[in-house]
């Protein structure tokens, strides 16, 4: 009853966030670049419903673009962590021995390093943009990936049913393809929601300091950012990012957990 | 308790317990039995029972979702459920003592003996520390640890299974309990540390004065050690009474059914014919490297100079103590280990060989793991887990349907094939790891322990299962067991193993018949259920003996085990 409740709000919120980034794409109530400085600052009203910002852009049209781009950045982050995090450590994990050594003394390198000093040195080659963002982010997270399937793997490896397939006759890379991977499942994707959350954090981060997608393209970080001046006047300039951030969070953390019980036949009640 | 024997209540009653789930389901119904001072009463039953449920409503132990529905536990002539939560606890440990089936998990692996062995003393007795300790030691020594000074300083793993429960033993036992509630506490023992265990927990119990409640699925160790004995089946008592009497004229279907279920029955050999060997091991060896620090390459020899050769169709038992390498020796057959020495030829060609041979050879040759649990995928149904050995046969995919259908239905788990692993029991999962192992007809399957997890009625069916399955099939089997009794009724030739080495081999009757071997005599006489019950009738009831050894020889026993097995 309580998984359902969780469900149902999660995908709610969600589709309320991946909605507003799809209709960015054909249509917004103003263009989210038209400048009006007859209507500045502007309090949230009939015309306007989330108000204007110091350039009379439309706050609403503009969060829905961002809501697009932080999606597309954040999708592709988790995609590239998972691919390069998930192979490591399954390479890592079921291989062991010299393989193992080496690819974790690399791997705990990366991550002693804090996460957006490193996407912030990628994007300085990459340059700024949405991409710089993703490559920037994408490899930033892997080690965390790799570790966490790694300890899953180094698990189920010792499991008889994974030797038993070796009994079977099956390769190495079928048995890790279907009974040690989708057994990593719950953890994976646990960290692939927290991933999602964490990297829409960093990648607003960056956007805050001015290292990702440059303006005039709105994103919720940048909004924050040059909304944080008016805070007083005009506070309505940094509410509805940030809300947009939290509710964001909120929904994939609360579509994780129900995701995960779903997915194992084991605990599945729905 | 000043009152005088004459008119003291029996140490523990239970008057028409009865036990319900969070559906209202029956899990105990209507439970009646008495333990008296310085008496074993054995509670038989198979898993899923309620047993072990009884055993916890008496400390009051029972997990939330079961509720006392009907009845009264009375100790000493008191209501149990009557008392404060206060006055129940003072009672646990002091009065009434347990003994859990698993001794890894019941012992804190963080802290030291001596210091879990205090622990429950300190907070009952008004003793200090250093006389704990010196209880503690002397009740280790009661319980045949050897060294217990030194023990005492030691943590939970550096003490082999057989050693962790007999310290569990002593931590039960220090409270002086008046009642010891012991649930299943050999079960994951081999049958010869079984044997040691129980011993000691007599000959402890006795000396206290103490009544014992023995929680058992084996039929073996009531009759060798409970004065009376009360049959579960599916929550009811169905028979109740002195061990003996019981044993000698069971009233009740079921009882009759467990004491055809012991293992121990000879098969009725067919001679294997003559052709070269399946497989043949020359002078293999498995040796491990202890871990220690600092780190020294001191090689542990787990599996010492063995040979074997396997005929097509034969079947071979590898018998043994935890620890004596059998495993080991099985996962170096079916190619999972690398050998340090020696060499394993399979139809005349050394493994690992050519990927061509090696190929033939994981198709030819299966293996069935010990743990049912593990074994499975959970993320795949029944049907998908039978079906997956056939990934590699070249057949037409209606062909595979079928035989994986044919073969579910041999073990009669038809029905089941869209279940995933964790909707199953213990047996029926093993009997999908049998299925899996047999689907693609397989020259040769390495059993490893497969029933040493399971109760004595899952163990009597899936024995009986894997005979039928070989005289269809005619595969040849490696069978890894640490009961004789087991392996007499599986195998053709018997090889006893002992620290890694092949201390006797033969066929069944030589082995069973004129052990060699100390080793093996004393596993013979640790090992064989069937003989223990035979034994217990042979005492009480001379006239009747005759019978139920007819009764036995007609189905393939000897009379002469019986006779080495004195008491």
């Amino acid at each position: 009853m309580k998984l359902h409740v969780a469900v149902w709000a999660g995908s709610l919120l969600l589709a309320l966030v991946v909605g507003m980034a799809l209709a960015s794409l054909v249509w917004t109530p103003y263009g989210p670049l038209s400048i009006d400085l007859t209507s500045r600052l502007l309090a949230p009203n009939a015309a306007h419903w989330l108000g204007t910002d110091e350039f009379g852009r439309d706050v609403l049209s503009r969060i829905m673009t961002a809501a697009a781009s932080s999606l597309i950045v954040a999708s592709l982050t988790v995609g590239i962590a998972l691919i390069i995090g998930g192979c490591v450590g399954l390479a890592a994990g079921y291989f062991g021995g010299l393989a193992d050594r080496l690819l974790m003394v690399f791997n705990d390198t990366l991550l002693a390093f804090p996460n957006v000093l490193f996407a912030f040195a990628v994007i300085v080659i990459a340059g700024q943009s949405k991409y710089g963002i993703v490559i920037g982010l994408g490899p930033a997270y892997a080690p965390t990936v790799a570790r966490v399937v790694r300890s899953s793997v180094l698990s189920l490896r010792e499991r008889a049913y994974v030797e038993s397939s070796r009994v079977m006759g099956n390769s190495s890379a079928y048995t890790l393809f279907r009974h040690v991977l989708p057994n990593c499942t719950a953890p994976l994707l646990m960290l692939a929601t927290s991933l999602f959350g964490w990297i829409i954090l960093a990648e607003g981060t960056l956007n805050f300091l001015g290292l990702g997608v440059p303006p005039p393209a709105p994103t919720w970080g940048n909004m924050l950012a040059s909304g944080r001046p008016y805070i007083e006047a005009a506070p309505w300039l940094c509410i509805a990012p940030g809300m947009c951030f939290a509710l964001t969070l909120l929904a994939v953390n609360m579509l994780g957990d129900a995701l995960r019980d779903r997915l194992d036949p084991r605990t599945r009640k729905f | 308790m000043d009152i005088g024997p004459a008119s003291a209540p029996p140490l523990l009653q239970l008057h028409g317990l009865s036990l319900r789930g969070p559906l209202q389901q029956s899990v105990i119904d209507g439970l009646s039995l008495q333990v008296a001072a310085g008496e074993i009463v054995a509670l038989i039953g198979e898993s899923g029972s309620g047993k072990t449920m009884a055993a916890r409503s008496i400390l009051r132990l029972l997990p939330p979702q079961i509720q006392v529905s009907a009845g009264a536990v009375l100790f000493e002539g008191r209501d149990l459920y009557a008392l404060t939560d206060t006055n129940m606890r003072r009672l646990r440990g002091t009065a009434i003592g347990m003994v859990f089936q698993d001794p890894t998990m019941s012992l804190n692996p963080a802290m030291r003996v001596g210091a879990q062995l205090v622990e429950g003393l300190r907070q009952s007795t008004a003793m200090s520390q250093r006389e704990c300790l010196f209880v503690a030691a002397e009740m280790l020594e009661r319980v045949h640890v050897p060294n217990p000074v030194a023990c005492m300083q030691q943590f939970p793993h550096q003490f082999s299974e057989g050693a962790r429960q007999r310290i569990m033993l002593a931590s039960a036992m220090l409270g002086k309990p008046r009642l010891l509630i012991a649930d299943e506490p050999t079960s994951s023992l081999d049958s010869l540390t079984q044997h040691e265990v129980m011993q000691t927990l007599v000959s402890v119990t006795k000396a206290a004065g103490s009544g014992v409640l023995l929680i058992t699925h084996d039929l073996g160790l009531v009759a060798r050690y409970a004065d009376n004995v009360v049959v579960v089946h599916k929550g009811q008592s169905v028979e109740a009474g002195p061990t003996a009497s019981v044993l000698q004229t069971p009233r009740g279907s079921y009882t009759r059914a467990l004491i055809a279920a012991l293992p121990g029955l000879r098969k009725a050999r067919k001679a294997v014919p003559a052709s070269p060997p399946l497989i043949e091991a020359t002078d293999v060896q498995v040796a491990f490297r202890a871990r220690t620090w600092p780190a020294q390459s001191i090689p542990v020899l787990a599996v010492d100079r063995v040979s074997l050769s396997l005929r097509p169709g034969e079947t071979v038992a590898i018998v043994g103590g935890s620890g004596a390498g059998k495993t080991t020796l099985a996962r170096a057959l079916a190619d999972l280990q690398p050998l340090s020495g020696g060499s394993i030829r399979f139809r005349g060609m050394t493994l690992p060989g050519s990927n061509t041979l090696q190929r033939q050879f994981r198709i030819a040759c299966q293996f069935i793991f010990q743990d049912p649990y593990s074994s499975l995928d959970p993320r795949h149904r029944v049907s998908e887990i039978v079906s997956e050995p056939l990934r590699h046969d070249a057949s037409s995919k209606g062909r595979r349907r079928t035989s994986v259908l044919e073969m579910l239905d041999s073990v009669g788990l038809l029905r089941l094939q869209m279940r995933f692993p964790h909707e199953l029991s213990a047996g029926q999962r093993q009997r999908v790891a049998i299925a899996r192992a047999l689907v693609r007809n397989p020259e040769l399957v390495i059993a490893d322990e497969p029933f040493s997890t399971l109760d004595m009625m899952t163990q009597r069916q899936l024995i009986e299962l894997l005979k039928v399955l070989q005289e269809r099939h005619g595969f040849a089997c490696v069978f890894i067991t640490h009961s004789l009794a087991t392996a007499s009724e599986l195998a053709d030739r018997v090889m006893v193993m002992h620290h890694g080495r092949i201390v006797e081999q033969g066929s069944v009757d030589a082995v069973f018949d004129a052990p060699q071997d100390p080793y093996t005599r004393r596993l013979l006489n640790a090992s064989n259920p069937r003989n223990a019950v035979l034994c217990v009738l042979a005492h009480q009831h001379q006239s009747s003996m005759g019978r139920t050894l007819q009764r036995g020889q007609t189905r393939g026993s000897t009379t002469h085990t019986t006779a080495t097995e004195g008491p």
